[in-house]
């Protein structure tokens, strides 16, 4: 296996052509833009196809139809970007296509700034377009997490025929780290409800998401949901750090996570009795473990970079068993370790438990 | 005893949604027929607009992508690059093509992507209830332009064929109508070298088909077809705006 020095963005990229992947469609946009720089130089390499699309609307809907003719398709962007991308996810969502959407995301709301920021949160795993729906998102918290998660992505869009997105930032995309690739996989076998030409089938293939007649519309969301719970049974995921024995648990994802370790380990020293909860799974969202923790009596602190997202989930799955505290920062800065250690040392002297 | 008239084999016998006096059924069997003369019903994939046609997909027996407004000639793009060996055609009306999603049609015509369109102006959304489209004519009355087409506000329709011509990347562009026999012939001939280029990998193809909508029009289907012949095609006018070898005519 080799071992590689690379930034965020390109590992994943590379990731998604190990996956399979070989349609990538893009529009320029900060801080993603090493995805697209490289699909257009490895496409052509393993004889893909990289197409910068003329807008990111347009952009999404080529997704849709390479995804509905059965290849493994994705597009990036950055959340102004993101935005733009909805009304074509809610369709693939609505018709089932598989395929990836990556959104390496800045400070928003409106052109906002490049730095890094987890304000997208709520679009990401409420839905984010019109409709009852829901994308399956992963959030890398390592290098090696955005090449391994972009073929989990691959993988599970295809299981379930949803999209799932990669839910990154400008940290996340621009730092470089060491990598193990994997293998390049082997050519994928065709499948059976894409649109390829009916080749000899007796009925079409139709990719659609339109229920206009009599029950159609309420039977395809009954499809939707079951789908939907069958996903929250099978796959949530999540990293459970010092939890066990720990008196209050921090909540933290992707780049704040790392954060969030840090100030942890300094707390630990100290003897302090800290864990950390770390969704890799965002929706779904890994709510039955922190019920769990919560009766067993623990409290909570959530750290984001918003002025509030992840906490709201948490205090859900919580459901008044504990408390759950907040910090948040908001200036597309990411909190500093001390920060996020003297709000924990803080929190544990108010509970009389420093 | 030689048959000589029979139903298109990639049609389906679903019954039409569409209202009396529509021509939309006419374009349709039109492209199921060139469908069937290139032998390429197991290869086509077809994508469906929003809009009228929105249930195109129950009219044809081939594999279809329903897109979202606008977005067929980018949807058709997917298909397209991932089965560059089968032939996929966008079917949109004129608020799809030319109002919402003039950037993908655009776009999609001057990368020279490899895909026949073919492209219904009716000068009115029909499936809304007939409000004002991209290529209402000026004066002309719909929902939402009461007082008729006023182009000191709204400004002046879209002449299609003229601005992809201006374009390198199409291999071919015309524009037909559907207002009596003989033109319709004439546009099944269209529609069937629109089908051709692709075939040949020559490029992007576009046929505009000058359409009739009693409904929302508010005539009677044969008022509309002269409607189409006496106020459309000066608007309009009927003729090739590009093709392989850049032969330019003009019939109105």
């Amino acid at each position: 296996m080799e071992r590689v020095m690379m930034k965020g963005n390109e590992a994943l990229a590379e990731g998604a052509i190990r996956a399979g992947c070989r349609f990538f469609f893009g529009y320029p946009i900060t801080p993603q833009n090493e995805v697209p720089e490289y699909m257009a130089r490895r496409m052509p390499e393993v004889n893909g196809v990289f197409l910068q699309a003329e807008s990111e609307v347009s952009a999404i809907n080529m997704v849709y139809g390479a995804g509905g003719a059965g290849a493994r398709a994705m597009t990036s962007s950055s959340s102004p970007g993101i935005s733009l991308k909805q009304e074509g996810i809610s369709y693939i969502a609505g018709a089932e296509v598989p395929c990836v959407i990556v959104n390496v995301s800045r400070g928003g709301p409106g052109l906002g700034g490049l730095t890094p920021s987890q304000s997208d949160y709520f679009q990401a795993t409420k839905g984010g377009g019109h409709g009852d729906y829901h994308l399956i998102v992963f959030a890398p918290g390592t290098g090696q997490e955005m090449v391994d998660l972009i073929g989990l992505a691959f993988d599970k869009a295809e299981e379930y025929r949803n999209p799932t997105m990669i839910l990154s930032d400008a940290i996340m995309g621009q730092m470089m780290e060491p990598v193990v690739l994997p293998e390049m996989r082997p050519e994928l076998k065709e499948k059976s409800w894409a649109t390829t030409g009916k080749k000899g089938r007796v009925k079409p293939n139709v990719i659609n998401s339109l229920g206009i007649l009599d029950k159609d519309l309420e039977l395809m969301n009954i499809k939707l949901q079951e789908k939907y719970a069958r996903i929250e049974a099978n796959e949530v995921r999540y990293e459970a750090d010092g939890t066990d024995d720990a008196d209050l648990i921090v909540v933290a994802y992707g780049t704040t996570s790392r954060v969030v370790r840090s100030a942890l380990s300094m707390l630990r020293e100290e003897g302090k009795k800290v864990g950390l909860l770390r969704p890799i799974t965002l929706w779904p969202f890994p709510k039955k473990i922190l019920g769990d923790l919560a009766a067993k009596n623990k409290r909570f602190l959530v750290v984001e970079m918003s002025s509030g997202q992840l906490v709201e989930d948490v205090i859900l799955a919580v459901n008044d068993r504990s408390k759950v505290d907040f910090y948040g920062k908001l200036n597309g800065t990411i909190p500093t370790v001390r920060e996020v250690y003297e709000e924990i040392t803080s929190l544990l002297q108010k509970e009389g438990r420093a | 005893m030689k048959k000589v008239f029979s139903f298109p084999r990639a049609m389906t016998d679903k019954r039409t949604h569409y209202c009396p006096g529509c021509t939309h059924g006419i374009i349709h069997r039109l492209v199921a027929e060139a469908i069937d003369d290139f032998g390429i019903q197991e290869k086509t994939i077809g994508v469906a607009p929003v809009g009228c046609a929105v249930l195109a997909y129950d009219y044809f027996d081939v594999d279809f992508q329903e897109a979202a407004h606008g977005r067929a000639p980018a949807v058709a793009t997917g298909i397209k690059r991932v089965h560059p060996d089968s032939v996929v055609f966008a079917y949109q009306g004129d608020g799809d093509l030319a109002s919402i999603g003039a950037a993908e049609i655009i776009h999609a015509a001057t990368r020279g992507e490899k895909i026949t369109v073919i492209f219904v102006n009716n000068a009115v959304y029909g499936m809304t209830g007939g409000q004002m489209a991209p290529t209402t004519l000026p004066g002309q009355k719909t929902t939402t332009s009461p007082y008729g087409r006023d182009t000191a506000t709204v400004g002046y329709p879209i002449r299609v064929c003229e601005l992809l011509a201006t374009l390198d990347g199409p291999a071919y562009l015309e524009r037909v109508s559907v207002h009596d026999p003989k033109h319709i012939i004439k546009a099944g001939a269209a529609i069937r070298k629109a089908f051709d280029m692709q075939i040949k990998g020559a490029g992007f193809a576009l046929v505009e088909v000058l359409s009739s909508c009693p409904t929302n029009w508010g005539m009677t289907p044969k008022d509309a077809l002269r409607w189409v012949e006496e106020k459309m095609i000066p608007y309009y006018p009927l003729g090739v705006f590009r093709s392989p070898e850049e032969v330019t005519s003009c019939d109105a």
